[in-house]
């Protein structure tokens, strides 16, 4: 009786010398453990993000007398882009949450916002893309622009990947429900997401913004 | 089981799932409410003269790092927790390895080409 007593008592206010992860107080939950290894991961692409954020940085001035960013871009739909994938972002953290605290219809519910938003976000790119391909202004017409396709298109391509991912967690989250490795997963693929706004804050500050009044 | 509070901690298996302190409805709305001001903000600041003009890029770059700030403390929930120790320190590292290759690039580039011999 002590002993169901002591196991289910929710380890609130953990002093910090006993807590896991410093070497005290025993080893860390696999969630944890799952979660640090996931981040490492993200750090990891970002670093590659930086790679093309700093070659974007570099070449942005050299239009070889093509179009300017700000001849060219459309700060409107930047706008509503950026509050697509914000807005995915909320909805994704408010879908693990609900998946955490086992309520699976509302899990699916925020789960489709999220692909819908993510969706509208690619949309909106694809059609961006496609507009400014047709002026002629397309990868290879000046070193800025395939700087700018390189990076927004490997975020787009992040993007697509992770509602790819989406789909694939969704399926599994319904036929296999919301157990312990499931809710591993969903925890590794919002961290994920978030991820993928932070490097859209980058993108619209520096790619947009910055290139739009200069 | 009797001698102290630190065994219930040494008891439990690992990867045996556990409930833990996690986030709120409420965090995640702040944290949203949060990053749309800050948007709005950059877009406003780069649409109009509210900033003086060369002080643009500045407020750009500070409404932007204002913003990561906000995604990782309330979507990602970076805390000051001992979950968050590690988590940090690599973050640290990430964003050194980040400034070393921006900065780097822009600050070797510029100077190869102001030392470009005139076309």
């Amino acid at each position: 009786m002590a002993f169901t007593a002591t196991i289910n008592k929710a380890p609130t206010a953990i002093p910090t010398e006993l807590a896991r992860g410093r070497g005290g107080g025993g080893p860390a939950p696999k969630r944890t453990v799952v979660a640090y290894g996931f981040w490492i991961f993200i750090l990891g692409d970002m670093v590659m993000f930086s790679a093309l954020f700093a070659a974007f940085a570099v070449l942005r001035s050299n239009t070889a007398g093509g179009p300017t960013g700000a001849e060219l871009f459309d700060l409107r739909s930047v706008f509503i882009e950026t509050m697509c994938l914000l807005l995915s972002s909320y909805t994704c953290g408010l879908g693990a949450l609900s998946a955490e605290r086992r309520k699976p219809s509302r899990f699916l519910l925020f789960g489709v916002a999220t692909f819908v938003l993510g969706s509208a976000f690619l949309v909106i790119e694809a059609t961006e893309f496609a507009r400014m391909v047709e002026m002629g202004a397309g990868p290879s017409r000046s070193a800025f622009l395939s700087a700018f396709f390189t990076l927004v298109g490997m975020h787009g391509v992040h993007v697509t990947g992770g509602l790819i991912a989406l789909i694939y967690l969704a399926a599994q989250a319904i036929a296999m429900g919301l157990q312990p490795a499931v809710l591993r997963r969903l925890l590794c693929w919002s961290l994920f997401w978030h991820a993928l706004d932070i490097v859209w804050v980058g993108v619209f500050t520096l790619v947009y913004l910055m290139g739009d009044f200069r | 089981m009797t001698d102290g509070h630190d065994r219930v901690f040494d008891d439990r298996t690992p990867g045996v799932e556990e409930r833990e302190p996690t986030a709120s409805y409420l965090s995640y709305t702040v944290g949203l409410g949060l990053a749309i001001v800050a948007t709005i903000a950059s877009f406003v600041v780069s649409q109009t003269s509210l900033l003086w003009a060369p002080g643009i890029p500045v407020g750009l770059i500070v409404l932007a790092f204002a913003q990561i700030g906000v995604h990782l403390v309330f979507f990602l929930h970076l805390g000051s927790g001992p979950d968050s120790t590690n988590n940090i320190l690599a973050l640290a590292f990430g964003v050194l390895i980040v400034f070393l290759v921006i900065t780097g690039s822009v600050w070797i580039i510029a100077n190869l080409s102001s030392n470009m011999t005139p076309m």
